[in-house]
């Protein structure tokens, strides 16, 4: 039965997939390439960094690839100039959103925004950057919690709650004042739910939380953790 | 209780109205009670019984008349004479002229026969006519009428055919055509189902919807009744803002006084239908009014919008089919059932059909609550209705739709409202906001205002919404204190659009208008700001004087 | 001030009310708005409390908590004053007379005077925009209210605070 297979047209190449299947899904499966940066495989999408959009035939609202399934004939744009330019705007937002210098970033070479911000050539931001300084949680003696650093993708919170299964990690507050927390606002050390398991720091894009002494390029692995791959298989 | 009964109660309670000679409705809304409203009330009925009129005249508390300007007001009938800023120590002159001596005292009397005259008042019909705290004076007016003939002569696809024959669309600022949505929350086989009224009127400067629910909150359970029966859905909530404490208890009466009457709780009327209504409290956040982020919200979550699709019509609370209406969408409902699709949607534009009300508010002569038929044009409603603008000042530019809407110049004010010409104009209905502004606004100040409001509701989810609105804020404070750039105007565009295509939620996909209606409209006023480094309206000048004299 | 017993007595009844919702996690909200209207405010204790009771992560009964504008996470002063801020009380110059108090006062929006007996708060929107602009003292509203008028009621009621101890 979930064979049924959906014919769909993506940058102009017909390709195929399963009707379950998002357009992210879609389209990496036939080697087109979409950017994300809050999607990871296994948890829950969340579609908040809104740089998978695409453009649907038909529909004059742009659409998040990883979280829109797909559909019979359905004819789908993932790379016109609007797009590029909008995706290179939100890099440009999330970089001066923060502070984020990444000669002193524990995630110097492995940082997913870095990669996205030199494939899209952004070499400088048109907004001003914001410098206002968070403190660090630095309380834990593995896990350092950079505010700083942190792009409110909510992998962490999602990969604590689902896979882990403890949700320690939620977010303070709402809008530009939204602040990861460690159960009520306490000192990572003072956490009286976290396993102390590590997954959040494992899937953190950028350099937000990390474990204390290591740089990102020993702890985390390029390919898909792999508690989340187990989850997959189950 | 069955059909026939509420017939019978209708007909009892219109004798009773009947053998009262004189009507007078004491407005005890929000608007008129931190006036003394419940004083006034006290004052008449104690002024009635001294005089001894009790059995010809009725002394009735009610809902708001829209005249909110001039509170705390009464209003007598036979003949709709509203007295304004009546005072306790009026109270007897006025029974005593009026009712005694059948003479009006016109000195008294609210005096704008457009503010009437325009208007066309369909959800506002009971609107300081009943007392809402009364289930008998709803039923009394034909309420419950359309619950009985849907439940006992109509299917629910007829019930749906006729919604959708009005051309009845959503009221909360989109312009969804209900009936659609109906269909489609009907379609939806998963079960159980629910019905959700926003009341999340977070707009500031609107308050359309909670003069409606403090004056004929029936209206708003009647209509929930019907769509639960036309979509199969058997559970219902009401989320409203905690900010609307009287709201909020004329509605939990109301649903109390429903379920006493059988018409909330099993078998509805005798029929299988069964649906119940909870009241569920916002704290304080305009997103929740958000179709998805209020599906969030009732479930105790932080009010984040989800992605759609899934629709709520697919999955909604709990994953359920959910169908999200407006309260004044719903409003219309029984009026519809009643008098049939085709009657209402001969009211308004063929494409936008009824009325819409709109919290008229600013520098008019006559603020208040209007409802107006669509396809009315802003200057009907601005200079006729509100009287335009206060003596000795000049109109400079009128804000519809509320902190995500549109600030439209003079030369636009023969636009008629409906969705789509506003839309056009890259204004919004939303919920029905209209502020008029003078020429001691300043533009730059008026759309950072918006912008300040959209930034603080944020909930941020998504990238362009969270970082870009304060980008954007960043900039217009430049311009106000006199930094300002040309090229700071290209960077400003750029950035709404970005919000405005790539935000997840209307929330941010509506937050740049005022920024981009004022740079179409008004880029001179910015180009002062930057250029001659000078605020035309004097506003800005007054925060950093130094700046701007170098 | 608040004895043992008298904290006893609002626990009761947030647990009475959590028992009314059936323990329902989706009854948070109404939980936390029912738990700040007896304490005035929610501190991280209480907010535990609920988080045990309903079974919800504390940090996510925390970020529902601080989501909301309406709810307090801090003691407030024991006089409110809130400024409506919505666009026709905006437009109407709410903003002046707010900004006049604050200097006055020298506190800021959102925050309560050192000691502890003014909060000032701006809300978006009272819905009595005919009236505008409205400011609320404590629990009486003032309409088309002017900066003399409020600068002038705040002080009485520092005064009258004054003369009570």
């Amino acid at each position: 039965m979930s064979e049924r297979i959906v014919k769909l047209i993506i940058d102009g190449k017909e390709v195929f997939a399963k009707p379950t299947d998002t357009i992210l899904k879609a389209a990496t499966d036939n080697g087109i390439y979409i950017p994300t940066l809050c999607y990871l495989e296994g948890l829950t999408p969340h579609g908040g960094c809104r740089l998978c959009v695409v453009e649907v035939k038909g529909n004059p609202k742009l659409m998040t690839s990883c979280t829109t399934p797909v559909s019979n004939n359905m004819e789908i744009t993932t790379n016109s100039p609007k797009l590029v330019k909008y995706r290179k705007q939100i890099i440009e937002l999330l970089l001066s959103e923060r502070i984020h210098t990444c000669s002193v970033c524990v995630a110097n070479g492995n940082c997913e925004l870095q990669e996205l911000a030199s494939k899209f050539g952004v070499d400088h931001t048109s907004v001003s950057r914001n410098w206002e300084r968070f403190e660090l949680d630095m309380s834990h003696e593995r896990f350092v919690l950079d505010h700083n650093r942190c792009i409110l993708c909510t992998r962490c919170i999602r990969v604590c709650d689902e896979i882990e299964g403890v949700h320690t990690l939620d977010i303070k507050k709402r809008g530009k004042d939204s602040m990861i927390i460690v159960d009520l606002d306490e000192p990572w050390a003072a956490s009286y739910s976290c396993t102390e398991c590590g997954k959040c720091s494992a899937v953190c894009p950028v350099g937000a939380i990390y474990i204390k002494g290591k740089h990102l390029s020993e702890t985390k692995k390029k390919e898909l953790p792999e508690f989340i791959v187990r989850r997959r298989s189950r | 209780m069955k059909p026939e009964e509420i017939q019978k109660i209708a007909e009892t309670e219109h004798d009773l109205r009947m053998a009262y000679k004189y009507r007078i409705n004491v407005c005890c809304s929000s608007g008129c009670l931190p006036f003394g409203a419940q004083k006034l009330l006290k004052a008449f009925e104690d002024a009635v019984k001294e005089l001894g009129l009790e059995k010809v005249c009725k002394v009735a508390r009610t809902g708001c008349v829209g005249t909110c300007s001039v509170a705390p007001v009464v209003l007598i009938d036979p003949g709709n004479h509203l007295y304004q800023n009546v005072k306790p120590e009026d109270v007897k002159k006025i029974v005593q002229e009026h009712i005694i001596n059948g003479r009006v005292l016109e000195e008294c009397v609210y005096k704008n026969e457009a503010y009437f005259s325009k208007q066309y008042r369909l959800i506002l019909r009971n609107a300081g006519k009943i007392d809402p705290l009364r289930i008998e004076d709803y039923i009394a007016v034909g309420g419950y009428s359309a619950l009985a003939k849907a439940l006992t002569h109509m299917t629910p696809e007829q019930v749906i055919y006729e919604i959708s024959l009005s051309g009845l669309r959503g009221r909360g600022g989109a312009g969804f055509p209900t009936g659609q949505k109906w269909n489609f929350v009907a379609k939806s086989t998963a079960k159980p189902k629910y019905v959700v009224a926003n009341l999340d009127e977070g707009d500031p400067g609107v308050f359309a919807n909670r003069t409606l629910a403090e004056a004929d909150p029936h209206a708003i359970v009647e209509g929930m009744v019907i769509a639960a029966y036309a979509v199969g859905a058997e559970k219902g909530f009401i989320y409203i803002r905690s900010e609307y404490p009287l709201a909020i208890q004329t509605l939990k009466k109301a649903i109390e006084q429903a379920k006493s009457y059988g018409l909330l709780g099993n078998n509805i009327l005798g029929s299988t239908l069964n649906f119940d209504i909870e009241l569920r409290l916002g704290a304080g956040a305009f997103v929740a009014g958000e179709e998805t982020a209020i599906l969030s919200s009732i479930e105790g979550l932080r009010a984040t919008p989800r992605p759609r699709p899934p629709y709520p019509a697919v999955s909604g609370l709990w994953g359920k089919p959910t169908l999200v209406n407006n309260v004044e969408t719903l409003a219309n409902v029984p009026l519809i059932i009643l008098n049939g699709g085709a009657w209402f949607s001969k009211i308004g534009t063929p494409k936008c059909t009824g009325t819409k009300c709109f919290s008229l508010t600013g520098k008019v002569k006559n603020p208040g609550l209007i409802e107006v038929p669509m396809g009315i044009t802003l200057k009907e409603i601005v200079y006729e209705i509100g009287g335009g603008v206060p003596e000795g000042r000049k109109f400079k530019a009128v804000l519809v739709g509320g902190p995500s809407g549109g600030c439209l110049p003079e030369n636009m004010l023969s636009l008629p409202i409906d969705y789509e010409s506003l839309t056009q104009a890259g204004a919004i209905m939303g919920s029905g906001g209209i502020v008029v502004i003078d020429d001691e606004s300043c533009i730059v100040d008026t759309a950072r205002f918006f912008i300040d409001f959209c930034m603080d509701e944020s909930c941020g989810k998504c990238v362009p919404c969270r970082a870009g609105i304060p980008k954007v804020k960043e900039i217009l404070d430049k311009i106000m204190t006199g930094e300002g750039k040309v090229e700071d105007l290209n960077v400003l565009e750029d950035l709404s659009y970005l919000i405005r295509d790539a935000s997840l939620c209307g929330l941010g996909q509506t937050a740049p208008n005022p920024v981009l209606t004022t740079l179409k409209y008004f880029k001179q006023e910015y180009l002062t700001h930057i250029v001659e480094r000078k605020c035309p309206a004097g506003k800005c000048v007054l925060k950093k004087v130094e700046v701007i004299k170098e | 001030m608040t004895t043992s017993t008298s904290l006893d007595k609002r626990l009761i009844l947030v647990d009475k009310a959590i028992t009314t919702y059936g323990n329902r996690k989706d009854a948070l909200l109404e939980i936390l708005h029912i738990a700040h209207n007896v304490y005035g405010y929610l501190d991280k204790k209480i907010l535990l409390h609920i988080s045990e009771k309903l079974n919800i992560p504390p940090s996510q009964v925390y970020g529902v908590a601080t989501f909301y504008n309406y709810f307090k996470l801090k003691k407030p002063g024991s006089h409110a004053i809130t400024f409506c801020l919505g666009t026709a009380c905006y437009v109407k110059g709410a903003e002046e007379i707010l900004s006049a108090l604050e200097k006055e006062f020298n506190i800021r929006r959102g925050e309560t005077s050192a000691d502890g007996k003014i909060s000032v708060f701006a809300t978006r929107c009272v819905g009595a925009c005919a009236m505008a602009p409205n400011v609320i003292v404590d629990d009486e509203m003032i309409g088309k209210a002017t900066k003399e008028q409020v600068l002038e009621k705040v002080r009485k009621l520092l005064e009258g605070e004054r003369s009570e101890t």
